[in-house]
C-alpha cells in the first residue's frame, strides 16, 4: 500500500507518494538526498537518526514516512540559515563536540529540541536530554561543553 | 570581522594552538559523506548469509533456487575464493566465505548481490548449506585441553601463540623482595562500537577489469592488499578511498571479510554493489579487545621498590588469527618502558575459540595487564603502609634516555609532571583515605607506544611519505594517505605544513586516503600517524620553503640567506612589504610547472628492536606516551551500582599539536576505559551473541559518563615532529586498576575482575561480609 504524503521538510513543503511500510529515515535518505540522518544502529540504539517533528526529537529509524502526514520535519541541512552555521553547530565545530561526526547530525538536532524547549539548560538537564544519543569518540565532555556554549 | 579574519588573529592552524578539526563543517552540517551515504544510482544491494552454528564442516551450498529468484544478480560462495586472508603475512587464515568449515556463529558463507533489499533478503533465505556440527569451544581452557576437535588443523592445540620470555633474574627479584604477592585478574572482552556501522561501495567496471572500493576502514592498503589477493587481481587496478568514518578504535585496522565479499559481488554482477553491514554484523565482524585471564606477581621492597614482575596473559582470540600473535606479544612487551624494573617474566597463551575473531583495539595488547599490574602494585602498596603515588614515584625510570630490556629507546619521559599533576588536582594528599563512606580515590599510570616501527608488510620503504601539490593558484593541497577516521590526522597533517609554511589556514587543503590519488600509507593504528606521518609533513613542507625561499631570493636578487619569512611575505631583511605568498609561488613555478615534492620520515635502525632480543620487533617504537590518572566514584552498597564520579588526567604527548584534539583523543580514551571497567562486556550462550546491539552491550550514556578533567604535559620528544608523542591510547588503561582502587577505598573490597557490574559488587560485598562475621 502507498498514500500520498504532504509534509514540510526544512521549510519546504512537499508532497509524495510513499509506500505505508517506509520508514521516514528512508525516506529522507533515499527520497531527498538527506543523508546527514544517520543510520547507527539496527533501531532505536543510538539516537544518530534524531530529527525534529514540530520542534520535538525523533528517531527516524523508528518512525514511519506516513506518519509525518502534515507534520513540520526539521534535519540537520535545515539548521544552517543562509549558508552560516547555527550556533549549536558553531560551537560543535568550535568546541571539538564532534569528532569522527557519525553522531554529530542527530546530537545537535537532539540538542537542538532542547534548546528550543528551554535556552538555558543545566548540566544535568543537558545529560537527560542528550542521554539516547550515544557517541564513542569523545566521552561526551566536549558535547556537554558546546551545548552550553550555544546556550550561553 | 570575518571567520577568515578571526581564524588569522587567533593563530588557528599553528602549532600548539586550539584548532577546530579541517574538516569540522562538513561534520556539524551533515555534508560529510560516509560510505552509506555516497550516491550509487542503479547500485545493487548486497547481502551476507552467515553460519547458525558456531563450528561445523560445510558439506554443500546450494545456490540453485536464490538463482532462479528474479532480480538477483550474483551469488558467492567459498567456492570463489580460495586463497585466504589476514593481517599478518604468518597467520592468514580466514576466508571471505567459508571454505570446507565454519568456526563461529556468523561465520560468511554465502552473499547475494540483488536489485533491493527484499530481493536480495529472500534470495538469502533461498540458500542450502548442510553443516555438519563439530564440538565448539567458548572458553580457553576447554579449547585448549587434551583431546579438543582442532579449529585449525594446523593448530593441534588451539593455541595460535604462546610466548616464553625472561629478562633479567626474576626469581632472584623475587628473593631480593621484602613483599611478594600473586593474583589472578579477569577481563570481559570488549568491542570497539564505532558508530558508523561497516559498509562498503565496490564499482566494477567490467571493460577494464578495474575496482573501486569505498570503505569504512583505517587503513585502506591493507583493504587493496587482501581484496587484490583474494580476487587474484593486480593491486594497481584496484582503488581504494576512505570517505569520512565514523570511528575505529582499532577494529578497522585490518581488510575484514564484508570488504572481500562487496568486492567478489561486484565482479560477479559485473557492476557497483552496496554492502551495508547491520549493528548486529558490525558486532559479529568484531576485532575487539579479548576476554583475557591476567596472573600477576610482583616483589616490592618495604619502600615500594618493584624488585620483579612475573605476568602470564591467556586470551581467548576468537575463530581466527587476526592480530593475535601480536596481541600476545604486546602483553609483554609493554611491561617495558613505564618503570625501573629489574627483571621481567613474560608468559602467553593465544587460543583459539568458537566466538568472533578479536584484533587490535585501543591500547592494543596492554590495557588488561597494566590493569592487573597497576590494582595489584596499590593493593602492596596498601599493605606495605605506603601511599600509592610514592610507589609510582620509587619506581620511575632513573636517567633519560633510558633503554629497556626489550631494547626500547625512552627519549622523553614526563610521567613524574603526570603524578604532579593528578595529585595536585584531584586533592590526593587531603582526600585520599578520609573519603565519606561509599566515595574512593584511586591511581593508576599507563602508557603507549607513538607507533610501532616494524610495519607488518615490511617493503623497506620509509615509515611515512607525504607530498604537497602546489599550482599557480598558490593553494596547497596535502596529499597524505593516513586515514582520518574522526581523530583529527588530516588537520594535524595541515598543521604541520602551515607551521612550516607559515600560511593562512584557509590556503590549505587536505586530501587523504585514496589510493589513487595519495602516497601508500601504512595506516591510522599503534599511534603511528602523528610521530611518522607528521615527521613526514614536516619534511615536505620544509623542502617546499627551501624551493619558494630560492624562488623568493632570485626574484628578490638576494641570496636565499637573506631572505625573511614573516606570515605570507618573502623579504630581504628590513625590506617593506615584500613578496608576498602567491607572487613567490609563481615565480617559483615559472620554469618547472606546478610541483609536487615529497616528504618522508624513517625510523632509524636503532628504535626498530634488537636482534639479540627476542621479539623485540614487537612493541618497538619511537617514544611513549605516559599518562597518571585519578578516579574519584561511588559505590551504592545496597544496589551495587558504581558510578564514575571525577576523572583527573595528565598525560605526557610530548608536545600538543592541537591542545583542542589532544584532550579530545584524551577524553575519548579515558571514557573507553571506562566502558570497559564499568558495563561493556561480550557476552555468548553457546557461541549466540547476546549482545549483539548498543543496548545490551551497555555502551556507557552521557548520562553515566564523568567529567574528565585533562592535563597536558610536554616532556619535548627529540624525535617527535616539534616534540609530538601519541596522544590518544596510552591513557586508556589507566582508567581501569584507578576506579578499581577506589572502589576500595569506597566499600574496602578489591575487585580481581571487570566490568564492575552491580552483581559482581554485591557478591563482593557478600564474601566480605561472610569474611566479617
Amino acid at each position: 500500500m502507498k498514500s500520498i504524503l504532504t509534509l514540510t521538510v526544512n521549510g519546504r513543503r512537499r508532497e509524495d507518494l510513499v509506500p505505508d511500510t517506509m520508514l521516514l529515515l528512508d525516506y529522507l535518505r533515499e527520497q531527498f538526498g538527506l543523508t546527514g540522518t544517520k543510520q547507527g544502529c539496527d533501531g532505536g540504539e543510538c539516537g544518530a537518526c534524531t530529527v525534529l517533528v514540530d520542534d520535538q526529537p525523533r528517531l527516524a529509524c523508528s518512525t514511519l514516512a506516513v506518519q509525518m502526514q502534515g507534520r513540520r520535519v526539521e534535519t540537520i541541512e535545515g539548521l544552517a540559515k543562509g549558508g552560516r552555521l547555527s550556533r549549536l553547530q558553531q560551537a560543535f565545530h568550535e568546541k571539538l563536540g564532534t569528532q569522527c561526526g557519525f553522531c554529530t547530525p542527530g546530537m545537535i538536532m537532539a540538542a537542538e529540541a532542547l534548546l528550543r524547549r528551554n535556552p538555558n539548560p543545566g548540566r544535568d538537564e543537558i545529560k537527560a536530554a542528550l542521554a539516547g544519543n550515544l557517541c564513542r569518540c569523545t566521552g561526551y565532555v566536549k558535547i556537554i561543553e558546546s551545548v552550553e556554549a550555544a546556550a550561553g | 570581522m570575518s571567520i577568515h579574519d578571526d581564524l588569522k588573529r587567533r593563530g588557528i592552524g599553528s602549532v600548539g594552538v586550539r584548532t577546530p578539526l579541517i574538516d569540522g563543517v562538513e561534520k556539524v552540517t551533515g555534508r560529510a559523506k560516509y560510505t552509506a551515504d555516497l550516491a550509487a544510482p542503479g547500485a545493487l544491494c548486497g547481502r551476507i548469509l552467515r553460519s547458525p552454528l558456531p563450528h561445523a564442516r560445510v558439506l554443500s551450498v546450494d545456490t540453485s533456487e536464490a538463482e532462479a529468484l528474479d532480480g538477483v544478480v550474483a551469488i558467492c560462495t567459498g567456492a570463489d575464493c580460495r586463497i585466504p586472508f589476514g593481517v599478518l603475512p604468518i597467520s592468514e587464515n580466514e576466508y571471505p566465505l567459508a571454505r570446507e568449515k565454519v568456526r563461529y556463529r556468523g561465520d560468511p558463507v554465502a552473499a547475494v548481490a540483488a536489485i533491493d533489499e527484499a530481493t536480495a533478503a529472500a534470495a538469502i533465505r533461498l540458500i542450502r548449506v548442510e553443516y555438519e556440527p563439530l564440538p565448539a569451544y567458548f572458553d580457553v581452557k576447554k579449547a585448549m585441553a587434551p583431546g579438543a576437535e582442532p579449529i585449525h588443523a594446523e593448530k593441534p592445540n588451539n593455541i595460535l601463540r604462546e610466548v616464553h620470555n625472561e629478562f633479567g633474574d626474576a626469581e632472584a627479584g623475587f628473593a631480593a623482595a621484602d613483599l611478594v604477592r600473586e593474583k589472578t585478574y579477569q577481563f570481559g572482552e570488549v568491542n570497539h562500537v564505532h558508530i558508523e556501522p561497516n559498509a562498503t561501495l565496490a564499482e566494477y567496471d567490467p571493460e577494464r577489469g578495474h575496482l573501486t572500493l569505498h570503505t569504512t576502514t583505517q587503513v585502506p592498503y591493507y583493504v587493496q592488499l587482501n581484496v587484490a589477493k583474494c580476487l587474484e587481481m593486480e593491486e594497481g587496478h584496484i582503488r581504494v578511498i576512505k570517505p569520512f568514518v565514523g570511528g575505529g578504535f582499532g577494529a578497522r585496522t585490518e581488510c575484514l571479510h564484508f570488504e572481500i565479499i562487496a568486492a567478489m559481488l561486484a565482479r560477479k554482477a559485473g557492476g557497483t554493489v552496496r554492502l551495508l553491514q547491520t549493528r548486529e554484523e558490525t558486532f559479529l565482524a568484531h576485532r575487539g579487545r579479548p576476554e583475557t585471564e591476567v596472573t600477576v606477581k610482583l616483589g616490592m621492597t618495604k619502600d615500594g621498590k618493584l624488585t620483579a614482575c612475573h605476568l602470564k596473559a591467556t586470551q581467548r582470540g576468537g575463530a581466527y588469527a587476526s592480530y593475535g600473535i601480536i596481541t600476545i606479544l604486546y602483553t609483554g612487551a609493554l611491561l617495558h618502558g613505564i618503570y625501573d624494573l629489574p627483571a621481567i617474566r613474560h608468559d602467553g597463551w593465544r587460543v583459539y575459540t568458537n566466538t568472533p575473531p578479536c584484533g587490535a583495539q585501543r591500547g592494543h595488547g596492554t590495557v588488561d595487564p597494566r590493569a592487573a599490574f597497576e590494582a595489584l602494585m596499590n593493593e602492596m602498596a596498601e599493605e606495605l603502609g605506603l601511599d600509592a603515588f610514592a610507589v609510582r614515584r620509587i619506581n620511575l625510570l632513573r636517567e633519560i634516555p633510558h633503554i629497556t630490556a626489550y631494547a626500547q629507546r625512552v627519549l622523553s619521559y614526563g610521567l613524574p609532571e603526570c603524578l604532579d599533576a593528578v595529585m595536585a588536582a584531584s586533592g590526593w594528599a587531603e582526600r585520599r583515605g578520609k573519603m565519606p563512606k561509599g566515595r574512593g580515590l584511586g591511581l593508576a599510570c599507563s602508557h603507549f607506544v607513538s607507533g610501532t616501527t616494524t610495519p607488518k608488510h615490511w617493503t623497506g620503504e620509509p615509515h611515512a611519505t607525504v607530498n604537497l601539490r602546489v599550482d599557480f593558484d598558490a593553494g596547497i593541497t596535502v596529499l597524505t594517505g593516513a586515514a582520518d577516521i574522526g581523530q583529527g590526522s588530516n588537520t594535524m597533517a595541515a598543521q604541520m605544513v602551515a607551521e612550516v609554511l607559515g600560511v593562512d589556514w584557509h590556503r590549505l587543503r587536505v586530501i587523504s586516503a585514496d589510493s589513487a590519488l595519495t602516497p601508500k600509507d601504512n595506516g591510522s593504528y599503534s599511534s603511528r600517524v602523528t610521530f611518522m606521518v607528521g615527521n613526514a609533513a614536516v619534511a615536505a613542507a620544509k623542502d617546499l620553503k627551501r624551493i619558494l625561499v630560492e624562488a623568493a631570493a632570485k626574484k628578490l636578487d638576494a641570496s636565499p640567506d637573506a631572505i625573511e619569512c614573516e606570515g605570507e611575505y618573502f623579504r630581504v631583511a628590513g625590506q617593506d612589504p615584500g613578496l608576498p605568498f602567491n607572487e613567490v609561488v609563481k615565480a617559483a613555478l615559472i620554469d618547472t610547472g606546478p610541483i609536487t615534492v615529497k616528504g618522508t620520515f624513517t625510523s632509524p635502525p636503532e628504535f626498530m628492536g634488537d636482534k639479540k632480543v627476542r621479539g623485540s620487533a614487537i612493541g618497538a617504537t619511537m617514544g611513549f606516551c605516559y599518562a597518571a590518572q585519578v578516579v574519584e566514584c561511588s559505590v551504592d552498597d545496597v544496589t551495587g551500582k558504581v558510578t564514575a564520579e571525577k576523572v583527573w588526567v595528565a598525560v605526557d604527548v610530548g608536545r600538543a599539536i592541537n591542545p583542542l584534539a589532544v584532550e579530545g583523543q584524551i577524553q575519548g580514551a579515558v571514557w573507553m576505559g571506562m566502558g570497559q571497567a564499568m558495563s561493556e562486556e561480550t557476552r555468548f550462550d553457546n557461541g549466540r551473541m547476546l549482545h549483539g546491539n548498543m543496548l545490551d552491550y551497555k555502551v556507557p550514556t552521557m548520562a553515566e559518563s564523568p567529567d574528565i578533567e585533562v592535563f597536558i604535559v610536554e616532556s619535548i620528544d627529540p624525535n617527535g615532529p616539534f616534540g609530538a608523542k601519541e596522544a590518544s591510547e596510552g591513557m586508556l588503561a589507566g582508567f581501569l586498576p584507578a576506579v578499581m582502587d577506589a572502589v576500595h577505598e569506597a566499600i574496602g573490597v578489591r575487585p580481581d575482575a571487570l566490568p564492575l557490574t552491580p552483581d559482581r559488587i554485591a557478591e563482593w560485598l557478600d564474601a566480605k561480609e561472610r569474611r566479617r562475621s
